[in-house]
């Protein structure tokens, strides 16, 4: 399951906000996306889950291209994510935004369910189960029923974490999964998408935690104004002078 | 030919007007006043009750007329609509408490002037009619034209040049960012309402005497039209409801020459709908109006 | 029970207004389940019922049928309407479809074949207050299945946000669709009733404010649960009877009676009570909890 992003640029009215940029995420890996604010990053991932098509360049999982399908193609495909100002279903339930994901992966015809059907309410006990089992995964099983807007800023970036899980995606985008929360929940964060990858699933991470990012990734894309300006191992990147003048000319 | 065209530029004269109005609003707030038709109207009842029964002169009764119309939109704007911003659907629920007023107010309006049509009283304004090339029109018809125009001239003005027009610029682009920037978005909002509200009623005034019938109901047809002219023109856009406003004027009025009266709405509606499916972001607008 | 039919009998009209009318408010509210705030139910009505009034008048078929028909065409119609115009956000949406609902009002104006403005008359009355309420039971049965489906917990996504909807696989533009179809047919089995009901139908009777009625009941009874259209069509509808006799007493004209009630009445929900009628129990439990 390979997602292969292929000299894409998109443009915003003539100004270039992803301006040629390649890189393949492997099955199994997590893969850094970094650069100061502004990059291009968000509008890269936007570009990935197909909430816009790409001006120019392909993006690619295992031969299927992904541009130019509208949003629910794509995750029907295989590509899901969270988002960077969390947007839950806030009226809904934990549990039920967690059903929501499950969309693509159940089965149930409208039909037998109005018609009251007992396959139907099996299938309904079984995706209730399993939506369970995601919250249980992320730590806010005992939560399950309470409306999302109620939760703290960080369970709700765990719940859009199992929300994107419960599609059984083959490649997860995360954008900025562990903005404020605590180092505790953080590491929980850092320890769920390691096992992800040692499912064989895909990881793209956008971090601003450096220390995670060197942690987590194998490989880390470095942005900075729609542009790559360095890729190769966290270590590699670390020490490259155009990543550091980048992040310094950002934070004077 | 030039007969209908000076028909189709009175007739589009008032609906520029009103729709300036109501475009003022959306442009400023994003929120579509379904009560502006209602404005409209019961300004044009003030300006007849003043003529007909406190025997003021037209002059004075359209201007009592269009003050009392700006301060029912302060009104308005203070019941229906400060009380939801802020609220998630506001947009939605906004549309929904202007309707409510609208309904009120064309009650209060039953309740006063009964169902029936009511008319200025004769003689109210001289009865004159003037020649242009081949063309002729009444000299009410020019004074209508001219009012229309020259009070949407005043509005582009005040947009344009002073310290409120900023400031409603301002607030149309971000609210937000207004606010930062030291501005009172309460108050220029209720401005915004003050003025199109007052341009309602002026609209109503001088339809009120273009057509010299005036009932409760009566600015129903007119807020339709007005939708189809804010749509064409773009949303938000002064400019342009004023050039959509003439445009369906005209357009309309060789409509009904050439295929009868029974298709002088149908025109509007056609437009309307073609306009949104096909541009929806009007003649001169740049709102995103298609889900992101 | 001789009582009960009694009751049922003197007021069989309004009893069968409120059937009426809940199915017009159930058919705003399948589309504001989605978010969408779609105002064409005027013209999907009229076409219900001309397409109904049509058929038994000028060809004779079996009531029944006659039904499935004015449910089955303005579904219909309302798939090609829908293609274009559901990409539109909020209000342009609203907008578009008040524009839908009065072309439709002035091609039947325009028709010879159905009698222009005049209308059709001399309708046979087939509607029987079962028939209304066996379709109002059916819907709310069906919008009560969809809550908790996956279907619906579709639409509760797209309503709370259509993008991230999107991204979780739904496609919205086919479920907005079904919606709006659903409600097009709800509003045009409604119009069918209403013609064999009330013997005519005239273009008048599906003007812009037609659809604003059934707005209001849907708002005011809320749009969140199943049985607040039904809680929004009875309230309205039986209340300015109720106080007719109090609005004649205080000289309140009696065209203008209707609409102050519901304007007000409108008002006061939006402002204070945005859930609506079917809100008030939840309320009235969280203001004793807190005691």
């Amino acid at each position: 399951m390979t997602l292969v992003v292929a000299d894409v640029t998109r443009t915003f009215g003539g100004v270039r906000a992803v301006d040629g940029v390649s890189f393949r995420v492997e099955p199994g890996e997590v893969h850094g996306l970094i650069g100061p604010n502004g990059a291009g990053k968000t509008t890269l991932v936007n570009l990935v889950s197909g909430l816009m098509a790409p001006t120019a360049g392909s993006i690619a999982l295992d031969g299927l291209r992904l541009d130019r399908r509208p949003a629910h193609r794509v995750a029907a495909a295989g590509v899901s994510r969270t988002w960077q100002n969390i947007r839950l279903f806030g009226g809904l339930s934990a549990l039920d935004n967690v059903v929501v994901g499950l969309h693509l992966v159940r089965r149930a015809a409208f039909l037998p369910h109005l018609l009251c059907l007992p396959g139907a309410r099996a299938e309904r006990l079984r995706a209730h189960a399993e939506a369970r089992a995601l919250l249980a995964r992320v730590g806010l099983e005992p939560r399950s029923q309470e409306q999302v807007k109620t939760l703290s800023y960080g369970e709700q970036r765990r719940v859009e974490i199992a929300r994107a899980l419960a599609a059984r995606p083959r490649v997860l985008l995360l954008d900025e999964p562990t903005a404020g929360m605590n180092a505790g929940e953080a590491a929980a964060v850092a320890a769920l998408v390691r096992s992800l990858a040692e499912e064989g699933r895909s990881v793209l991470l956008i971090e601003h935690n450096v220390p995670l990012v060197m942690e987590l990734c194998r490989r880390v894309t470095v942005l900075s104004f729609g542009k790559v300006i360095a890729r190769g191992t966290p270590a590699e990147v670390a020490r490259d002078p155009e990543v550091i003048a980048a992040y310094l000319g950002t934070t004077a | 030919m030039g007969q209908q065209a000076l028909n189709g530029i009175f007739v589009g004269s008032i609906y520029a007007l009103f729709a300036v109005g109501y475009t003022l609003v959306f442009g400023v707030l994003d929120i579509l006043n379904l009560a502006h038709q209602a404005v409209f109207m019961l300004s044009a009842f003030l300006a007849l009750t003043l003529v007909a029964t406190a025997h003021l002169p037209l002059g004075a009764a359209m201007l009592v007329a269009i003050l009392a119309a700006g301060v029912l939109g302060i009104v308005l704007e203070r019941i229906a609509f400060r009380p939801l911003r802020g609220r998630a659907d506001s947009n939605i629920s906004g549309l929904i408490s202007s309707l409510a007023m609208a309904t009120v107010f064309e009650a209060i309006a039953l309740q006063l002037f009964g169902p029936d049509i009511s008319r200025f009283p004769l003689g109210t304004f001289p009865d004159r009619v003037v020649r242009i090339g081949t063309a002729t029109a009444s000299l009410l018809q020019i004074v209508i034209v001219g009012v229309a125009v020259a009070l949407m001239a005043a509005l582009s003005l005040l947009i344009a040049r002073t310290r409120l027009g900023r400031q409603l610029r301002a607030v149309a682009e971000s609210p937000r960012a207004a606010r930062v920037l030291g501005i009172d978005v309460d108050r220029v909002i209720a401005y915004a309402f003050f003025l199109s509200s007052a341009l309602g009623g002026a609209a109503g005034v001088l339809f009120g005497l273009a057509f010299n019938s005036i009932s409760p109901d009566v600015g129903r047809s007119v807020e339709l039209k007005g939708l189809a002219v804010i749509i064409l023109g773009g949303m938000g856009s002064i400019p342009g409801a004023v050039v959509a406003g003439f445009a369906l004027g005209l357009v309309e009025t060789f409509t009904v020459a050439r295929f009868g009266s029974s298709f002088r709405d149908v025109v509007s509606f056609a437009v309307l709908f073609l306009v949104l499916v096909a541009r929806p972001r009007g003649l001169f607008g740049q709102a995103s109006v298609r889900e992101g | 029970m001789d009582a009960l039919r009694d009751l049922l009998l003197t007021y069989e009209t309004l009893v069968g207004y409120v059937g009426i009318n809940t199915l017009l408010a159930l058919s705003i509210y399948a589309t504001l389940s989605a978010g969408q705030l779609s105002l064409a139910n005027a013209g999907f009505m009229a076409i219900g019922a001309y397409t109904g009034a049509l058929l038994t008048l000028r060809a004779g078929l079996p009531f029944p049928l006659v039904l499935v028909a004015a449910t089955l065409v303005p579904a219909l119609v309302a798939v090609p309407l829908g293609l274009p115009v559901l990409r539109l956000r909020g209000v342009f949406l609203a907008i578009a479809t008040i524009g839908f609902g009065e072309v439709v009002r002035l091609g039947f104006v325009n028709w010879d074949y159905v009698n222009g403005a005049m209308g059709l008359d001399a309708i046979p009355q087939k509607t029987r207050l079962w028939m209304i309420w066996l379709a109002v039971a059916a819907a709310l049965f069906l919008f009560a299945r969809l809550r908790g489906s996956r279907a619906g917990l579709a639409l509760e996504a797209i309503r709370e946000d259509e993008t991230a909807a999107r991204s979780m696989g739904i496609g919205t533009t086919s479920h907005k669709l079904a919606v709006l179809a659903l409600g097009a047919s709800l509003a045009g089995l409604a119009g069918a009733f209403e013609a064999h009901l009330t013997f005519t139908v005239a273009p008048n009777g599906f003007a812009f404010g037609r659809v604003i009625d059934m707005l209001v009941q849907a708002v005011v009874g809320g749009t969140l649960v199943f049985y607040g259209p039904l809680l929004g069509a009875a309230f309205l509808t039986i209340l300015p009877e109720l106080l007719r006799e109090i609005g004649a007493r205080a000289g309140v004209a009696p065209g203008a009676f209707r609409p102050m009630v519901n304007g007000l009445v409108l008002l006061l929900v939006i402002l204070f009570l945005p859930n609506g009628l079917a809100s008030l129990p939840a309320r009235w439990r969280a203001r004793r909890g807190r005691r």
